[in-house]
């Protein structure tokens, strides 16, 4: 049996040491955004209200972009899109 | 308090990298997440974070990952803010002392309604008394949405929760909401806004706001949350668009108790016809169902006219402090 460890050795609190980020939370989702490109005004609302910070402004491209590993799919951007430019849509099944 | 204004454009505020990263377990749809992101986003210099138990605190710190980018500690239900005053405190003596760099650090404190109206309201009281210099942040979901949708002091009249589950004994929670930000501003805070999300720029120029007073500061965030509310993912947003449409949820904010309405508020009150009715807000959310039941309807008109009470109470505050 090891040695009990006394008060001075245990660590103050608990330190969560890894990053979220490499866990992909984009398998949760049901409906997937459809962007259409050529209706975009690149208002970039929804990449503000995004739950997940899934969607970025790409300035190489000049394009909005969905990060499908964290989006969930809740379809908030599609509902306050102005330009009606996202469309949630049941992935179709990959053969 | 400077007068300078914020200018947050959207390409400014995408082009700022998250400090609340995504990978975070909260539901989809949830408001609170859109909350913190964008509160990050109004960060100016070092930062620490220090947040009540809430959704918001295990949907970014299950073991081992964390979703924060900036020091962050976690603290019981009750301490939120006399975890703030701590660190702020140890601030002061390890600068005086030259362990830490001569320069300001942001001290922000976190909590959900729980955290703030029920359970950490004597925390936030003695810590605003003693004048720490941190910015208070309550995400306002109208409940304990974390262990199960239970009814908390600010769950608005009618809403079914748990706790109080609307039947054939009472229709939803009977009681009223509890005006925390009329508590907090009778303590002569130099800053106390209200904010939702949806409007986003509002709620950052307003957390910036905070941030910049010297002294204790408190900001109210109205967050929808689809899973307790029973409300589509999607129209997380649009409820928090429509609670200030319908003026259940004015936003405004206070500077020396000098109260004026936002802009998305002040729009509805120079055009009164703007103003929608609480049923256009009341429709499509589960836990207000039952309003809309024949025996019910009484009860959309009661939360019509308490409405509309307040409101015109605000309105009153607003002019008679600002003539």
């Amino acid at each position: 049996m090891s040695k009990e460890k006394n008060w001075k050795e245990i660590s103050l609190a608990a330190v969560p040491s890894k990053s979220s980020v490499s866990f992909l939370t984009g398998d949760w989702k049901t409906y997937m955004p459809n962007h259409a490109l050529e209706k975009c005004v690149k208002c970039l609302t929804c990449a503000i209200l995004c739950p997940e910070g899934a969607i970025r402004f790409n300035p190489e491209h000049g394009q909005v972009e969905f990060n499908f590993s964290f989006c969930k799919g809740c379809g908030i951007c599609a509902n306050e899109c102005p330009a009606k430019a996202i469309a949630m849509k049941i992935p179709e099944e990959e053969e | 308090m400077s007068t300078q204004e914020w200018k947050f454009t959207a390409k400014d505020i995408i082009a700022k990298p998250d400090l609340f990263l995504p990978g975070h377990r909260a539901c989809a749809g949830c408001g609170p997440a859109t909350v913190l992101r964008l509160i990050l986003k109004a960060t100016r210099g070092p930062t620490i974070v220090t947040q009540a138990t809430g959704c918001m605190e295990i949907v970014g710190s299950i073991y081992p990952y964390t979703s924060w980018a900036l020091p962050w500690i976690h603290t019981a239900f009750e301490n939120a803010a006399a975890n703030a005053s701590g660190i702020e405190a140890a601030l002061k003596i390890m600068r005086k002392k030259g362990k830490i760099k001569d320069e300001h650090v942001d001290v922000i404190a976190l909590a959900g309604d729980g955290g703030t109206y029920d359970i950490g309201l004597q925390a936030l009281s003695g810590a605003v008394e003693r004048g720490h210099d941190f910015l208070f942040i309550l995400y306002d979901n109208e409940g304990y949405m974390n262990t199960g949708i239970q009814r908390s002091s600010s769950t608005p009249i009618g809403a079914s929760t748990t706790t109080s589950p609307a039947g054939t004994a009472i229709p939803g929670k009977l009681e009223k909401k509890k005006p925390i930000t009329e508590i907090m501003l009778a303590h002569d805070l130099e800053y106390a806004a209200t904010a939702t999300p949806y409007y986003w720029k509002d709620l950052i120029t307003k957390v910036r706001k905070g941030l910049e007073v010297k002294g204790p500061a408190f900001l109210h965030v109205f967050a929808p949350c689809p899973r307790g509310w029973r409300s589509e993912p999607s129209k997380t947003m649009e409820y928090s668009k429509l609670a200030v449409e319908s003026c259940v949820f004015p936003i405004w904010e206070a500077i020396n108790g000098k109260r004026q309405l936002s802009t998305p508020s002040k729009v509805i009150s120079l055009a009164p016809q703007k103003k929608k009715p609480v049923k256009a807000y009341l429709e499509g959310q589960g836990r207000f169902r039952h309003l809309f039941t024949p025996k019910n309807t009484h009860i959309v008109d009661e939360i019509q006219q308490a409405t509309d009470e307040r409101w015109q109470k605000l309105l009153q505050q607003c002019t008679s402090t600002n003539p």
